[in-house]
């Protein structure tokens, strides 16, 4: 086996595997988690680096495994120049983050909570990235909101942590759902959901007429997961966030996934009018907003929280403008933007930690008491601004020069470059602001303590971030240009456009923007207060609002709606199923054109069986005429059930005769105990006019029904059943047919209905034990005397009855009996030993626990199972041969007894476990205690 | 015989449906239990009435009744009974919790109307 056809899932699984072992590794040292984390980290960068070269070299990897094909699900992996782009960011921001958070997080922070949320949030975004399939896509993209959702609210105690959460949750997962509208639209389109069936028919999709719906769907994504206008507001909010998180999240990877995914779609979707206009106006009011509103605010996070809003603007911007220049633009901008933005959150975090406040009215003059940290945060946020030999610069002068190409393309686009140059100015001043207002300008006030420099090794990330910022800036032609142009490449599916990375190109009208945005920018910045304090005083949309007024109107118009048709009354909801489903049914009697009953000759009716249909009416009846006696009402129903048994007997069904007559015994047994517990009789409460409706209702199912079955009785039919007949023995081991489908042809069902009463049995014993519940007649089953006849025989009766059972368990392959019914016969017996000698009498004898039993069973029911997988059959396969025992004979022994033996003990266990929970309600609390 | 047997069902169904349309939780267990017995007979009549032909193979046998349907209706009896203790151990629950044994907890009973004001 070649692990490196495993390479790609392997990259994407590797962190979520990781999660699990960092919660658990943290439970015996807090720091291992981070030891994992990064451990794991670099794993999954090793799995991928091999295929860097194939990459580079031009040829995309693609790994593929069928899933759900009949829907086109494949569980598929694609590695080209993007993926690997953003894959490296991924994991390379991710383990610097990891690093910083291990000196981040306070002691009494729960690592292995943080590191596992933070390896599956990685896990879900490499996920993205690397999916070729875009139904797989679509489900790593909700991954990324469950696991964005947990890293935010990760200060569970803190209420601005958890509304912050579940507002990013509620907006990225709207979004969620727009994207896999759209890729039902672009699958339906292509007819397939394989992204690179999709990237060569970009022509087709952008033909088509659900296009504009697929694009607005597409973008809805995009907008919510990238914050862009008007979706924009979740983003400050998410900053309650743990300041690694904000680094990791908003910064480098999770904001960009709606990025990443205009970028994979770009040969796709863009090139229309509708694109330009959507994309880039989003871009547009995005970017102004958030460089405007970041100037204002007074929290570090805050600003950049903003600053981030606006730099995803720009991206958008860039590709709405729908060259293939201006992708080359904001590719490279994606890079340098996560550069210098989680170097500035790491920064912000830093401050925060060492002076317990990200005020910047507090803050000042940190120069003095942080030098290294203050060179860092320079550095890194005049990349931002965009000064010359840092990266920021390269992308914004390209950016800059993108508006100009624009500038001409309609009536209103010489706007653009005076827009984007506002954009500019405003970055310029709140960079300075992060700078001047924090580092410099005086002396902090009202700090308590003096702050100084962190921990040497919580700056590593934030040095290595920032020597990047230098390094592309200053030789971006060997330290950047390879991987942008494979990335570009495989964004445009198209050999890359003619770019230049130099510093200098002469004298262009981009570069007097820049130089326009620097001055003007610095001059806005030294004109602050009076900027800020109008801004004040005006009144802002606040989106929290009205975002909690729709959220709250959304819930009321789902609450009335359900209200009409719920009004609380289960007899009136009881009433409209049984009402539709008449309905429903009737249709199909009206539009059924042929004969009402077939040809099918009767079997003829004879004495006997003339009476125990009376009987069976006649009880039935009773049961409902009774029903406000309850003990009566009960008796009755044992004699339907009874009879039952008896209609059984007569159409040449032994087991389930034998089966009836079992249960039939467990079921009255259990009501009469219930019966103590509730009252004796039911008052009159129900109106004429109810009974009335109720009868009819009734009346129409039971004609319905009786109708239905003799339409059904009539007529002849070709069952599937001769082939169960026809392979039972040679396929199955068993000549009891109806047996051998239950443990061996249709094993997984039973697999099922076991668990089902497994799960009855242990939801009573949840729902009991250790209740206190009044009985409504005192009973006590260990203070009445037990009759000594009953309890005599009880005890002589005991090992009968289980060597009954035993015997129509190891028959029941072959002949009626099997699992089910020498459980219930078993259960029959030890029931009967708890009522004829009490509950404490018995148990003491029968130290045996019930929910083990039951565990028992239904390991044993799997294993058999699993056994049959681990010789490579499909589960629940069966093997038998057939041995020679003394005095029974000639006996098969299939591995099909196992897994019925853990039918019985499952039947056992359960039936058992409920009666004794309901007759031990009745027990004394001392006899109880004894116990 | 076939008619007996529809007619059977349908009464069963009948009761059955009359009784889970009931104020008070114990009749709308005695309902679902009647109401799974004619479930039970409905889908065994699936596969045709057969007189004295067991679904076991012998070489003697002439013909075999289908065992698809008891296969089916074997474990639906079962499960039927893990659902009738499940819902009247939840009935004394809601009983205990709620203080009456109305499906929507609403009214009291006669007798425990009494009990209330004449606590035991």
């Amino acid at each position: 086996m070649n692990l490196f056809e495993f390479q790609l899932p392997l990259v994407v699984l590797l962190p979520f595997f990781g999660a699990l072992l960092a919660f658990y590794s943290a439970r015996y040292n807090r720091l291992a988690a981070a030891w994992v984390s990064s451990f794991i980290t670099l794993l999954s960068l090793a799995s991928i680096a091999p295929a860097i070269g194939t990459v580079f070299s031009g040829s995309n990897l693609i790994q593929s495994w069928p899933w759900l094909e009949s829907i086109g699900l494949y569980f598929s992996f694609r590695l080209d120049g993007l993926s690997l782009l953003f894959s490296l960011l991924i994991l390379i921001i991710g383990l610097l983050v990891i690093i910083y958070a291990r000196w981040y997080l306070a002691a009494k922070d729960n690592m292995g909570r943080f590191f596992a949320y933070l390896l599956m949030f990685m896990g879900s975004m490499l996920g993205i990235v690397l999916s070729e399939n875009l139904i797989q896509l679509v489900i790593f993209w909700e991954l990324t909101s469950i696991s964005s959702f947990l890293l935010i609210s990760y200060w569970q105690h803190r209420k601005d942590a958890r509304q912050g959460a579940r507002m990013a949750l509620t907006v990225t997962a709207a979004g969620g759902l727009a994207l896999l509208g759209s890729v039902l639209i672009i699958g339906e389109i292509i007819g397939s959901y394989q992204l690179s069936d999709v990237l060569a028919n970009g022509e087709l999709i952008r033909q088509h007429r659900l296009y504009p719906i697929a694009l607005i769907l597409l973008l809805l994504a995009v907008f919510t997961k990238s914050a862009q206008f008007p979706f924009h507001f979740w983003l400050p909010h998410a900053m309650a966030a743990p300041t690694p998180v904000s680094a990791y999240l908003h910064s480098a990877t999770m904001v960009k996934a709606g990025i990443f995914l205009l970028a994979r779609f770009f040969p796709v979707f863009s090139g229309t009018e509708m694109w330009t206009w959507l994309v880039g106006g989003a871009g547009l009011i995005t970017l102004l907003i958030g460089a405007y509103t970041a100037l204002f605010k007074h929290d570090l996070k805050a600003l950049l929280a903003y600053s981030t809003i606006s730099h995803l603007g720009l991206i958008t911007l860039l590709f709405g403008f729908g060259t293939q220049t201006a992708a080359v633009a904001a590719i490279f901008h994606i890079i340098n933007h996560a550069t210098f933005k989680a170097s500035l959150f790491m920064v912000a975090g830093i401050i925060d930690h060492e002076t317990g406040t990200r005020d910047m009215r507090k803050l000042n003059g940190l120069i003095k008491y942080m030098p290294h940290t203050a060179a860092l945060a320079i550095i890194a946020s005049l990349a931002m601004a965009g000064v010359p030999l840092l990266n920021g610069f390269l992308s914004k002068e390209m950016f800059f020069a993108e508006a100009v190409l624009m500038s001409d393309s309609n009536r209103f686009a010489w706007l653009v470059p005076l827009l984007v140059t506002i954009g500019g100015i405003l970055s310029v001043a709140y960079s300075l602001r992060f700078v001047h207002d924090v580092f410099f300008n005086g002396e902090p006030i009202g700090l308590s303590h003096t702050p100084h420099e962190p921990p040497r090794r919580m700056k590593v990330p934030i040095d290595l971030l920032v020597i990047t910022c230098l390094a592309v800036g200053i030789f971006p032609a060997f330290t950047i240009e390879p991987i942008l142009n494979i990335a570009v490449s495989a964004t445009l599916q198209h050999t890359v456009p003619e770019y230049s990375l130099a510093l200098w190109h002469g004298l262009t009208l981009p570069l007097l923007m820049s130089a326009a945005a620097l001055s003007l920018g610095v001059l806005v910045y030294f004109n602050r207060n009076g900027l800020i304090a109008n801004y004040e005083r005006h009144q802002h949309i606040n989106a929290k609002h009205y975002y909690l007024k729709t959220i709250k109107r959304l819930l009321k118009l789902a609450n009335a709606i359900s209200q009409l048709f719920d009004k609380g009354s289960l007899q009136n909801a009881t009433a409209w199923v049984i009402f539709s489903a008449l309905l429903l049914g009737s249709f199909g009697f009206i539009n059924y054109s042929g004969s009402l009953f077939g040809t099918r000759n009767y079997l003829p009716v004879d004495a006997v069986s003339l009476m125990i249909a009376g009987l069976l009416m006649i009880a039935a009846i009773l049961t409902v005429a009774w029903c406000k006696k309850r003990l009566q009402s009960l008796i009755s129903l044992g004699v339907v059930g009874l009879v039952s048994a008896l209609v059984f007997v007569k159409f040449s069904a032994p087991d389930l005769a034998l089966t009836q007559l079992s249960v039939e015994v467990v079921t009255i047994i259990l009501l009469l105990l219930a019966l103590y517990f509730l009252p004796a009789s039911a008052p009159r409460e129900t109106s004429r006019i109810r009974l009335w409706r109720d009868a009819i209702l009734a009346i129409a199912s039971g004609l319905a029904v009786t109708l239905l079955t003799l339409m059904v009785l009539s007529r002849d039919f070709d069952s599937i059943s001769d082939f169960f007949i026809a392979n039972s023995v040679s396929a199955g081991g068993g000549s009891n047919v109806v047996n051998v489908i239950l443990v061996d042809f249709r094993g997984f069902d039973t697999l099922g209905e076991i668990v089902v009463l497994a799960l009855a049995g242990l939801g009573i014993y949840a729902l009991l034990h250790n209740a206190k519940l009044t009985p409504i007649q005192k009973f006590n089953t260990d203070e009445i005397a037990h009759p000594v006849i009953l309890q005599t025989f009880s005890r002589l009766m005991l090992p009968l009855m289980l060597l009954v059972a035993a015997y129509i368990f190891l028959r029941g392959h072959n002949l009626p009996g099997g699992g089910f019914i020498a459980g219930l016969i078993a259960s029959v017996a030890l029931i009967l030993m708890y009522l004829a000698n009490g509950i404490a009498w018995t148990s003491q004898r029968l130290q045996l626990n019930m929910q083990i039993v039951i565990a028992l069973g239904l390991l044993s029911a799997s294993a058999t199972g699993l056994a049959a997988m681990l010789v490579g059959y499909p589960f629940l396969t069966s093997a038998f041969s057939h041995i020679h025992w003394p005095l029974v004979g000639e006996f098969e022994i299939a591995s099909a007894i196992a897994f019925d033996l853990g039918v019985f003990l499952v039947v056992v266990g359960a039936s058992v476990l409920s009666l004794v929970q309901l007759g031990q309600l009745n027990q004394h609390p001392a006899v109880k205690e004894q116990q | 015989m076939e008619v007996l047997l529809a007619l059977s069902i349908g009464v069963m169904t009948a009761s059955g449906v009359f009784l889970i349309l009931r104020p008070r939780t114990f009749a709308v267990v005695l309902g679902l239990t009647l109401l799974a017995y004619a479930v039970n007979l409905f889908l065994f009549a699936m596969g045709r009435l057969q007189i004295g032909l067991p679904a076991v193979i012998d070489a003697q046998q002439s013909g075999y009744t289908d065992p698809l349907p008891q296969a089916l209706v074997l474990t639906a009896i079962v499960i039927a009974f893990g659902m009738t203790a499940f819902l009247i151990v939840l009935a004394i629950k809601a009983r205990s919790e709620l203080g009456n044994d109305h499906v929507d907890g609403l009214h009291l009973a006669a007798d425990e109307e009494e009990q209330r004001h004449h606590p035991r």
